[in-house]
């Protein structure tokens, strides 16, 4: 019974809610309310309070009102609905029904937010001991099924719906303390706090501005799925006649309804019907919310839409292509990678394509390093997915070419990535070093099994045979003990060890190309250099063609021969290194230079662009 | 690995000992007019008193207790207030009942709930909106009325499966299967709808992680990388809301079984709490209880199995 909530109080991300403050709040409200099944939750709700709160006037009999001579009776001018087996009205029994078992559901979230709200707010702003013991007690709450604990309740004080869901509510407590802690631990030492208490706020006074306002979204929606769950376990208690007889409750109506199933079934309609419209409108109600407050969801749909019809017609003309598309441009053929007037983009709601690369093109010889830079949003990282064939699902080819010694990967005319083409390329004549190298690595599988599965399915070689060459690569690599870094998992090595793992995932299949997307950004300063210095002396040893993706300039000066500087997704100058370092033609790649030498200001500041995550201050230190 | 599994049954332990302790002083409150509601209300003081001797009522609470947890102890449950049967037999005829459908229905909720959730978040679609959609009427409809509305239209009015599942022994293994499909339906549609939905979501955020784009990039199989690498990745989540739905099931059983007329610990649990029927409660509750520590510490050995960082700790 209780699994439904148990199960919805680990889906709301209390990262996404982190965002919305008082803000946001009339947009999500505005949303909420032009969401058409948000609408319909909020009218069946309101409909069944106004039922609740006004059965006595609606319903034209007493509750237990029975009149024997008129049982199981079909609907009729006097009773709309019919009676049951005691000749008591269905309907009127309905509306004393909804009032009970609405007032019953709402007794047991405020005892629920009574006691979840204040202890996940105390354990996640003070943790330490409170926490510890409360996450206890959560625990072994949490592993009682609500309906043997009601049971024994029940047996202990007698049939009182009332201290049922008092019960009720204290058993799901756990759902809001986690849900409150868990907001409170991710907005606890976010700046903004931090300030507060730095200006002198008391931390009552933080909790109530600040963090009251993150979890409030958050237990709207918790409360809707929990109302519906009280009402569901409180109807199967009733069910199970272990209610208070004198009360009329859908539960019971059911319960009669179940036991005249043979003579009138409809009696058993009518409670489900209301249990089943109230707590689906409670359900819908706590989705709208959700979405209200993530509307990239809707976003989500359109998007897949608007793809398959895309989809299908660009299948039809990728097929044609395909035929024609052996021969690329002549004269081109030499090249390692040659990327002609590329465009990529993403279809947005209101189906207009929104452009990240926009005509850019540049090759790649062989034993060649091009650097291609520019800030966060440039499309730097884009197009080196696509030459890749890793972009995500949602985007589009809007133009151009890619090819890949000699042969298209995506011909001209093609909206997607060709992964049969690319599928046979990756891995064995191009790679990828990530730029974050924690996660980039399976956090479930040892180093080793990472690095020979990838050489035992590409070369065809055996295991005992990889295994032998990933120790290789590892020392290759410089690390000084590969015997244990192979067997060790990610996390029990460092990020700069994690990198020189993944620079030989790289390099273990023999490629032609290596692409690099900000190899040395999320490392330490001082390995940053190492790391360079690896990508060099293993790309003159293997002569292999390298893309690096970067920021920094002077991670370009180092390393590469020739450059290509990107801005907002346009290729904005190109040339060999020298020339663009000494004579910078375009003013954009002179403000991307002087910023780095002056180094006063993060290059972040450059653009009135959204600010980027990537680009740290510390990243200036090793330019130079 | 061993002193791991020592010392969560340690711990089971404690907590078991912490709610038989909390039971027993809850129904301690309503002991009082336990020999009336058995005698009748012609009983007399006298034949009150004397039953109340018999059952131990007279007792101190303290020695009630300690009397019940010795004999708890050595396997005597204690015996019904009011039919006199032994608890543990009661439970032990009962149990098989409710457990056979509880696994079952478990098996194939993560069987059908991993298959639907893994091609919603694979194929996205219409197999997501068809999940999507089915979470919410899931969610909707207890599982309880899903039971009953089963039981008219299938049973009553369409006469596809037996409306009472009673079974003997003597019937067959078919006869035997085909009245235990309706309560089995009945406890797996919930499940599989929350649980498809739940894995959906886990499995969408590992495709979305970087560690997927790399092994891609390394030139891993797409079937491999869903397989291997993301399934395992999102197994502990999945097994999360799965044991989470076993503790619930383990609630909702008692009332299908109602509905279905098992010979399950439902009825007898039903009965018992009517009637305050002190050593057949704790009995029921402490047999659930274990099973849920069980299965928990189960969760917890695979779950470190699953993830080598939670096994190191």
């Amino acid at each position: 019974m209780t699994e439904s909530v148990e199960t919805s109080a680990l889906t709301p991300a209390p990262g996404t809610s982190g965002q919305t403050g008082t803000v946001v709040r009339s947009t999500v409200l505005k949303r909420l309310f032009k969401n058409p099944l948000g609408i319909v939750a909020i009218v069946i709700l309101l409909a069944m309070a106004v039922m609740a709160v006004f059965a006595d006037v609606l319903a034209p009999f007493d509750e237990n009102f029975a009149n024997i001579s008129k049982t199981l009776a079909a609907p009729d001018a006097v009773n709309v609905l019919g009676t049951d087996s005691s000749g008591r009205d269905v309907w009127s029994r309905l509306l004393f029904g909804a009032q009970l078992t609405l007032t019953s559901a709402l007794l047991c979230a405020a005892v629920a937010i009574a006691i979840g709200l204040p202890a996940g707010l105390v354990a996640g702003y003070y943790a330490g001991k409170f926490e510890a013991v409360s996450n206890w007690v959560v625990s072994i709450l949490m592993s009682l099924p609500g309906l043997i604990v009601l049971l024994t309740i029940r047996a202990a004080f007698g049939p009182s719906v009332w201290i049922a869901m008092i019960a009720f509510g204290v058993l799901i407590s756990p759902s809001y303390f986690r849900l409150t802690r868990s907001a409170v631990q991710s907005v606890r030492n976010e700046l903004y706090v931090d300030a507060a208490r730095v200006s002198g706020l008391s931390d009552l006074s933080i909790i109530t501005r600040h963090i009251f306002s993150v979890v409030r979204a958050p237990i709207i929606i918790q409360t809707a799925a929990i109302a519906g769950v009280a009402i569901a376990i409180q109807s199967g208690l009733e069910f199970l006649g272990l209610g208070d007889p004198a009360k009329a409750t859908w539960g019971v109506m059911l319960s009669e309804g179940f036991k005249n199933v043979y003579l009138t079934p409809t009696l058993l309609f009518w409670p489900a019907f209301a249990m089943a419209l109230t707590i689906g409108a409670l359900v819908l109600l706590g989705n709208a919310i959700r979405d209200a407050l993530e509307d990239g969801e809707k976003i989500k749909h359109r998007r897949q839409k608007a793809h398959q019809v895309e989809g299908a017609a660009a299948a039809s003309a990728a097929k044609a292509a395909r035929k024609t598309i052996a021969a690329v441009e002549a004269g081109t053929e030499h090249h390692l990678v040659k990327v002609t007037n590329l465009g990529v983009g993403y279809p947005q709601a209101d189906g207009s394509i929104k452009k990240v690369v926009d005509d850019v093109s540049f090759h790649v010889d062989r034993g060649e390093i091009l650097g291609i830079v520019g800030e966060s949003g440039s499309g730097k990282s884009q197009t080196a997915f696509s030459i890749l064939g890793l972009l995500p699902d949602t985007a589009r080819i809007v133009g151009g070419a890619i090819q890949f010694d000699g042969n298209y990967t995506v011909a001209p005319g093609e909206d997607k990535v060709n992964q049969d083409r690319l599928s046979k390329l990756r891995g064995k004549r191009i790679s990828y070093i990530p730029q974050e190298p924690m996660s980039n690595l399976d956090p479930a599988f040892t180093i080793g099994y990472q690095l020979v599965t990838p050489m035992v399915r590409i070369l065809g070689i055996t295991k005992a045979e990889a295994t032998r060459r990933a120790m290789k690569l590892l020392s290759d690599v410089g690390i000084v003990n590969p015997d244990r870094t192979f067997k060790a998992y990610p996390h029990e090595v460092s990020g700069g060890m994690a990198q020189r793992v993944l620079i030989a995932g790289a390099i273990s299949c023999e490629p032609d190309l290596i692409i690099a997307d900000e190899p040395t950004t999320a490392l330490d300063v001082t390995v940053q250099a190492d790391v360079l210095d690896l990508i060099r002396d293993l790309q003159r040893r293997l002569g292999v063609g390298v893309i690096l993706v970067t920021h920094n300039f002077g991670v370009v000066a180092d390393l590469c021969d020739r450059v290509v500087v990107m801005q907002n997704g346009r290729l904005v100058e190109e040339g060999p290194v020298r020339e663009i370092l000494r004579e910078p033609k375009e003013s954009y790649t002179q403000a991307l230079l002087a910023s780095m030498l002056e180094g006063k200001e993060p290059m972040t500041m450059l653009m009135s662009a959204a600010s980027s995550s990537t680009a740290s201050p510390t990243d200036k230190e090793n330019v130079l | 690995m061993i002193t791991f599994i020592l010392k969560r049954l340690g711990s089971g332990l404690v907590v078991l000992f912490a709610v038989s302790i909390l039971v027993f002083s809850l129904l301690y409150v309503s002991s009082g007019s336990i020999a009336r509601n058995i005698l009748g209300d012609q009983a007399t003081p006298e034949q009150l008193a004397v039953k109340e001797a018999e059952l131990g009522l007279d007792q101190p609470i303290m020695t009630r207790y300690f009397s019940w947890l010795t004999g708890a102890l050595q396997g005597d449950l204690g015996t019904s207030w009011f039919t006199s049967e032994p608890v543990a037999n009661a439970l032990a005829t009962r149990i098989p009942v409710t457990m056979t459908m509880v696994i079952v229905a478990m098996i194939l909720i993560a069987i059908i709930a991993t298959l639907i959730g893994v091609a919603a978040a694979v194929k996205r679609g219409w197999v997501d909106r068809v999940v999507q959609i089915g979470a919410i009427i899931g969610d909707s409809v207890p599982g309880f009325v899903i039971g009953i509305i089963l039981v008219t239209i299938l049973a009553i009015q369409m006469g596809l499966f037996p409306a009472t599942s009673t079974i003997s022994t003597g019937a067959g293994a078919d006869a035997w299967m085909l009245s235990l499909a309706l309560p089995v339906i009945a406890l797996l549609i919930n499940g599989v709808t929350g649980g498809a939905q739940q894995i959906r979501s886990a499995v969408i955020k590992q495709l979305e992680r970087d560690y997927v784009r790399t092994l891609r990039s390394r030139g891993i199989g797409e079937r491999e990388v869903l397989f291997k690498h993301v399934l395992r990745s999102a197994a502990p989540a999945g097994l999360t809301v799965l044991s989470l739905q076993l503790i619930g099931m383990l609630g909702g059983v008692v009332i299908i079984e109602t509905i279905f007329a098992l010979p399950g610990m439902g009825p007898l649990a039903v009965a018992a709490t009517a009637q305050s029927d002190q050593p057949v409660v704790m009995g029921v509750v402490m047999y659930t209880v274990a099973v849920v520590i069980v299965v928990n510490l189960i969760v917890d050995l695979l779950n470190g199995w699953l993830n080598p960082k939670v096994r190191v700790s």
